[in-house]
């Protein structure tokens, strides 16, 4: 059976591409980045607060970054995580079944909007909004708020988080729902003490996904965020995240050995491991919840 | 409250409480109706939004005009009109007069009436937007519109167009077929490497470490940022293989990679909801296990497979981050022959328009936006029949 072989190996071979893909983005990655590392230190990348490119003496300290995509990310998630998780718990613990089925396509649709279109709708409708919002209390914003990409980005990670908790909140058994009722505990106490401490793995796992997903995205950013390394604390003020910069480094005119453009890559790495630390947990997690409830749907 | 208190005194098992909790209760779930709220009324804003930002731009302002078709015309396009109107009719359009000629060659020696395309800022000042006429040419429009030779009417040009740096020129045509060229390569490669991925994991692999490391990689894969999808395609596709820039076999190459997770996850779920018993059937009456795959399995989960496939498409359809990093935002006029060629795709195209300085620009990009979003809806409703026309309980 030599057609046989030869169809099975094959098919292995196409299986090994996944592999292939996520060692090539590795390696491509991580030589970029041993090139720019030898151009420049290490520990300034990590530890310098100044970045600086395109000068003369120009310096690449990541520090402000980093700052500035956590801001962001943390914005977006004070507003992805209530409203997902509320979003779930309604559609799987109170809406009837006819309700959610018209519920849940609402929020498909909002997973698939383009981030393009997100980052469109973020520059030119809540940018100026916040920007009037906060003229009205008398504070300062600019166009290129943290608040404003933040908040759209939140409601990018709406879904994210809203259909993995859906999925965990409904495998949590019924018996556990019934005992608890049956014990004379509310509703609202049943899903707050039993429900959500049993579903708590998996929501970690949808939340460090969201989390993920905010530190990695780039067109809100690239279109709503500023491009002004800025250690700040003030959401209202602009300030740059690492796919802002990896954009900036990558579509202007200079040579592609020249620490700027390299610098793309270091950040790219930053990136690539922080995100790939992020998911393995979260795996581990749904993992966790998976063992403990013997599902296998998720 | 003494009194209230004595209604139960009899009744041991009253808690008071209980009417507390139950307002708890109720506030919690008003919270998470609330929050389910906010996610549809932002959706119905986002959508009314782009609407009433995009619905103009399907219009535009045409001016009717003599226009001599004549050597010194064709010459100089300038002279073709009457040097009054030469600040409200569009640039662009009068530099398209040696191309009628060419077209149409008994125009030659003729002075006809013609309904020009208008520069974009009598477009904006007929639709009430922000705009920028010097007060002789703003006088000319109100005049012409009073005799009915100013008009809005459909965009055509919206549609026929590439890209432009004139914005009344600018359509969205070379962005189109950038992404349809785009997305034929991305569906070529994705999809049969992922159906096969899935038929192998799903029908024939073992339970080994091999097959665990790539079950790993594609839940990994699904979740790496897309962004570093587009700096593995420029340093292997563009730097290593040499392969040509801003094209759409690098730009397909790339998000076939992004999309592979997404078909493997669901052709493995579509072959695994084919019950076993088939399988059983096809080996009972002698048949390998290639041919009960491919001629039993196969057939059976692959509308579940196509479903899939549209949904990742779809996907493929909006990224835009990678395709940047490989440059897919060059300015690209005339659409692309083949796949080597430059080329963009419609959220770059999007993109490029979002950053331009114009007025005019920000219609065309929620017009572009309302363009995108309704191929999108339609695919995705188009896998959701599928998944409903096909669904078999078995």
């Amino acid at each position: 059976m030599l057609k046989e072989r030869v169809i099975k190996i094959a098919l292995i071979l196409a299986s090994t591409i996944s592999i292939l893909t996520t060692f090539g983005i590795l390696f491509s990655i991580l030589f970029e980045a041993i090139s720019f590392f030898q151009l420049r230190s290490f520990w300034y990348f990590l530890t310098g607060t100044t970045w600086s490119p395109g000068v003369i003496g120009s310096q690449f300290g990541a520090v402000p970054i980093f700052a500035g995509t956590l801001m962001i990310t943390f914005i977006a998630m004070a507003v992805a995580l209530p409203v997902g998780l509320g979003s779930a718990i309604y559609m799987s613990e109170y809406a009837t079944g006819r309700t959610r089925d018209y519920l849940k396509p609402v929020l498909e649709i909002l997973a698939g909007i383009p981030t393009v279109v997100y980052g469109f709708f973020a520059a030119i409708t809540v940018a100026p909004f916040v920007v009037k919002a906060a003229d009205f209390f008398g504070l300062e914003a600019t166009f290129n708020s943290a608040l404003a990409s933040g908040i759209v980005m939140g409601i990018m990670i709406i879904p994210v988080i809203s259909s993995l908790s859906d999925d965990v909140i409904r495998a949590v058994p019924d018996s556990q729902r019934k005992a608890s009722l049956g014990l004379g505990m509310t509703q609202g106490e049943t899903i707050k003490n039993i429900v959500l401490p049993s579903a708590l793995p998996g929501i970690i796992s949808a939340t460090l996904l969201g989390f993920s997903k905010a530190i990695g995205e780039t067109m809100i950013v690239v279109m709503a965020a500023g491009l002004r390394p800025n250690l700040s604390f003030n959401p209202l003020e602009d300030m740059t995240t690492v796919t802002v910069r990896i954009v900036d480094a990558l579509v202007g005119d200079q040579a592609f050995n020249s620490p700027e453009t390299l610098s793309a890559f270091a950040l790219g790495l930053a990136l690539f491991v922080v995100t790939l630390f992020l998911n393995i947990i979260s795996l581990m997690m749904i993992r966790k919840f998976k063992e403990k409830y013997k599902v296998n749907t998720l | 409250m003494i009194k209230r208190n004595n209604k139960h005194i009899d009744n041991p098992f009253y808690d008071p409480t209980l009417n507390g909790r139950h307002r708890k209760s109720k506030r919690f779930k008003a919270f998470t109706a609330t929050s389910l709220i906010f996610s549809i009324a932002f959706l119905i804003f986002f959508l009314y939004d782009m609407i009433s930002k995009g619905t103009p731009a399907f219009e535009q302002a045409y001016i009717k005009v003599d226009v001599t078709y004549n050597e010194e015309s064709i010459e100089n396009s300038r002279t073709a009109i009457s040097s009054e109107y030469l600040g409200v009719v569009s640039r662009a359009w009068l530099r398209e007069i040696p191309r009628h000629v060419e077209q149409n060659p008994s125009l030659m020696g003729q002075t006809i009436s013609v309904w020009a395309l208008a520069d974009d800022q009598v477009d904006q000042y007929l639709k009430g937007h922000y705009y920028k006429l010097k007060r002789k040419d703003r006088a000319l429009i109100d005049d012409l519109k009073a005799y009915g030779n100013v008009e809005l009417k459909f965009n055509k040009i919206f549609f026929t167009n590439g890209d432009s740096k004139i914005p009344e020129f600018a359509g969205l045509n070379s962005a189109v077929i950038g992404s349809i060229l785009t997305l034929i390569i991305t569906m070529l490669f994705a999809f049969p490497i992922g159906v096969m991925t899935a038929i192998y994991l799903e029908e024939f692999a073992d339970d080994n470490k091999f097959t665990q490391t790539i079950e790993v990689n594609i839940n990994n894969l699904a979740a790496i940022p897309s962004i570093l999808f587009g700096l593995l395609g420029l340093a292997i596709f563009i730097n290593l293989f040499g392969l040509p820039r801003s094209s759409p076999l690098v730009g397909g190459l790339t998000l076939a990679l992004m999309t592979l997770p997404i078909i493997i996850v669901s052709s493995r779920a579509a072959l695994r909801a084919v019950p076993d018993s088939i399988r059983q059937a096809g080996y009972g009456l002698g048949l390998t296990k290639i041919e009960v795959t491919r001629d039993h399995v196969l057939p059976l989960a692959f509308p579940g497979i196509l479903t899939g496939s549209i949904i990742g498409l779809a996907q493929a359809m909006g990224e835009t981050a990678p395709l940047i990093i490989i440059g897919m935002i060059a300015f690209i006029p005339d659409a692309p022959s083949s796949v080597f060629h430059a080329a963009t795709v419609m959220p770059a195209q999007l993109f490029t328009w979002s950053g331009m300085p114009e007025r005019m620009y920000v219609e065309k990009t929620a017009a572009g936006i309302m363009v995108l979003l309704t191929i999108l809806i339609s695919l995705n409703s188009f896998a959701i029949y599928l998944r409903k026309k096909y669904e078999v309980k078995w």
